[in-house]
């Protein structure tokens, strides 16, 4: 809460600096704003991004490092017996002195260093709270004031605005990238403790998937097999299933609402397909089992196909329905965006309509339709509710559409969901499988991007 | 004056019309896109074998009446054309016309060069592909060879004509779109401001393409440049707010017009 008005107290400072910035590149040139070299407003923004950003920088590093120094303070405080421990106890002892601490005064009953250490902790919190508080005002006033004896009428302010607004951009687009940087360590590290305990070489190359961990040494079903060749055959076999839907159906109404709907036509067919996208996944998933999968199976039946009740096909057919706005739409608006020059020339040859779409507008309009593709295909790969409820759990390595078949997304959710131990092999192959589908879903996104640089230099 | 100069021309046209042999012929075509009416009652003959130009300030109509020539107009919603064009005779609004047939015959050179995203060769092959004329892979490979000769092109491009056509020049690619499509064997060539996109030297080598092609084909050349017009053509006609206001010989147009609007065009005072 008071971290809150330290950051409210920043930005008061910061728009009182905007304030003052504006009216004193105005008051300099006595109100003549085109004696400045840049506007009032940018003058007012110098200010205000002085004034603003080092102290904000300097709220949001202090908070990062502050736990990490309190921790250190309050244990390198404690007696010397618990400096031996492991560092397991000592984060127990932190722990521990945590709870005290935030009980407020009822440190009745504890032992005696561990009520020393949390009034420690407490006292160390004040400390920075207030150390804060001082010096990001501190660093506010400093950058004022800096930005105060700047403003003169010849100082390029524009300039000066535009390069922080670049810094600015420079740390979102970091902030995005260290994300994606830390997701994936996290997911290394528990990947790395997985291979600790199931060979690596069994499960990327292993042929029995089947997750237990045994409680005892002589349980029944305890054997364990981590083998995740069936699961990723059964992605595969689905996401491919799906493409064979989607692709030919959004392609295909992609060219109609391009080329052959009127203008009318399209304006209220394409948000309509559009909707499809909106669905929630879950709806499909009931869809899927309760009217796909069933109609699947009767008909197989009737065509003397042995159809499992939850089959890959149903699945896959409805999670291609899904997908199909992701391909049409995309690829509509590169289809449409094709010069109509390109078009003309090929009507002027003779070319019939169906000829220029195939041999002209497709192949010009191919990279954009790769990538609609690809987008498609990332989507059908990470799908997991459609896939729970229509296709089964059962890790079946098999090629047969009609059979029940798992995905790697729904294994993470059934290794995960549930009461279970953080360090079992069962719950760390989720973060394999996550790291592996991460890894399939990196180079299919540079694939495609591959494609899409190689045809762009030839068709551009 | 003005009397007089249309006195004349009534005069002199069927005069002229007789002496020259009509390749494609336009009797009162009107043309409107939606309600707004393009061209009103133009009349013009276009001898074989000549090349005609159609001159005329923006939004005269005069690539409006090119583009009827091929029915390209066809493409574009809302589009109207009503009066008689003939080609060698024949109507081509007739309702048993095969527009693909038709502009197999009516070629088409546009304003901006607009190569197919496929390699040199394919841009060339792609109208003799679509209409069957060659039987194998030798008869194609010389219809392209004959196509770009013909353009001017085939000694520029010749080791690498599986390069894409996006990596010529501006002046290249505009002399390959002529190969596209005199490879088609065309009667008849239509360029839309040919040269509008490109630099001084790459326009003289299209214009000296165009004099050569006269011997095979019939060109009708849009063009803004009237020093283009002078240069290229043998006829001309003068388009201005959607009539045709004078045509006839190239040199009697820019040197002696007959209405005063042409002689004002010409001389700059409008457009």
């Amino acid at each position: 809460m008071s971290h809150l008005f330290i950051i409210i107290a920043i930005l008061a400072l910061a728009l009182v600096g905007f304030r003052m910035g504006r009216g004193r590149a105005l008051a300099l040139v006595g109100g003549q704003a085109r004696r400045l070299s840049s506007l009032p407003v940018y003058h007012g923004g110098y200010m205000l991004l002085c004034c603003g950003l080092p102290a904000l920088a300097m709220v949001i590093i202090w908070l990062a490092l502050e736990p990490a120094a309190v921790r250190w303070l309050v244990l390198s405080d404690l007696p010397d017996l618990t400096k031996p421990l492991s560092s397991d106890r000592q984060d127990l002892l932190y722990d521990k002195i945590r709870a005290l601490a935030s009980r407020g005064t009822g440190t009745a009953g504890a032992d005696s260093f561990l009520a020393a250490g949390a009034s420690h902790f407490q006292s160390l919190k004040q400390t920075s709270l207030v150390a804060l508080a001082v010096a990001s005002l501190m660093a506010a006033t400093a950058g004022f004031w800096f930005a105060w004896r700047r403003i003169v009428p010849a100082f390029p302010a524009r300039g000066a605005v535009e390069s922080c607004i670049r810094i600015i951009l420079i740390a979102s687009s970091a902030l995005a990238i260290f994300t994606t940087i830390g997701i994936v360590l996290s997911l290394l590290f528990e990947t790395i403790r997985f291979f600790d305990k199931v060979p690596m070489a069994d499960f990327l190359f292993g042929l029995k998937w089947s997750p237990q961990t045994a409680l005892r040494a002589d349980q029944v079903g305890s054997s364990s097999a981590f083998g995740a060749v069936p699961i990723f055959a059964g992605t595969l076999l689905i996401s491919l299933i799906a493409m064979i839907v989607a692709v030919p159906i959004g392609l295909m109404s992609a060219i109609f609402l391009s080329e052959y709907a009127s203008r009318n036509a399209r304006a209220i067919l394409k948000p309509m397909l559009e909707i499809l996208a909106g669905v929630p996944t879950v709806v499909y998933g009931f869809f899927a089992a309760l009217t796909v999968a069933p109609l699947v199976r009767e008909m197989g039946g009737r065509m003397g196909l042995d159809v499992a009740s939850e089959s890959a096909l149903a699945a896959g057919v409805v999670m291609g329905i899904m997908i199909i706005p992701f391909v049409s739409s995309l690829s509509d608006d590169v289809i449409t965006a094709v010069p109509v020059t390109l078009r003309e020339g090929s009507y002027g040859l003779g070319a019939m309509k169906s000829e220029t779409i195939l041999r002209v507008v497709l192949p010009a309009a191919l990279p954009g339709i790769v990538g609609s593709i690809l987008l498609a295909m990332s989507r059908a790969i990470g799908e997991t509710m459609i896939v729970v409820m229509a296709a089964g759990l059962a890790a079946n390595l098999t090629a047969n559409p009609f059979a029940a078949v798992t995905t790697v997304t729904v294994q993470i959710v059934t290794l995960l969901v549930g009461d279970q131990e953080f360090d079992s092999a069962k719950t760390l192959a989720a973060f394999a499988l996550g790291l592996v589908l991460f890894a399939i879903t990196l180079v299919l996104n540079i694939v495609a991007l591959m494609t899409v640089r190689k045809y762009r230099e030839k068709y551009d | 004056m003005s009397l007089n100069a249309l006195n004349m021309r009534t005069d002199t046209d069927p005069m002229a019309t007789a002496n020259i042999a009509a390749k494609i012929r336009a009797v009162g075509v009107d043309v409107h896109y939606h309600d707004k009416q393009a061209l009103f009652q133009v009349d013009l003959t276009i001898p074989a074998n000549t090349v005609t130009a159609l001159i005329g300030p923006s939004g005269c109509g005069k690539s409006t009446f090119l583009r009827c020539l091929n029915r390209m107009n066809d493409i574009i919603d809302g589009c109207r054309i009503s009066g008689a064009l003939t080609l060698d005779g024949r109507d081509l609004y007739a309702p048993d016309i095969d527009v693909v047939a038709l502009r197999a015959r009516v070629g088409m050179v546009f304003q901006k060069p607009n190569p197919f995203p496929k390699s040199i060769y394919e841009n060339v092959a792609f109208g003799p592909h679509i209409h069957g004329l060659a039987d194998d892979r030798a008869a194609l490979d010389h219809i392209v060879e004959t196509s770009l000769r013909r353009a001017g092109l085939f000694d520029e491009v010749s080791d690498r004509l599986h390069d894409t056509a996006t990596s010529l020049s501006g002046g290249q690619q505009q002399r390959l779109c002529i190969a596209r499509a005199i490879a088609v064997e065309p009667e008849v060539i239509l360029m839309d401001e040919p040269c509008s996109a490109l630099d001084p030297i790459a326009t003289a080598k299209v214009e000296e393409l165009i004099d050569e092609l006269r011997q095979r084909y019939t060109i009708v050349i849009v063009t803004h440049s009237m020093q283009q017009a002078a240069r290229v053509s043998q006829r001309t006609a003068f388009f201005h707010l959607g009539e045709v206001v004078e045509d006839g010989e190239t040199a009697q147009i820019f040197t002696d017009p007959r209405d005063e609007r042409t002689q004002a065009y010409i001389t700059g005072r409008i457009g």
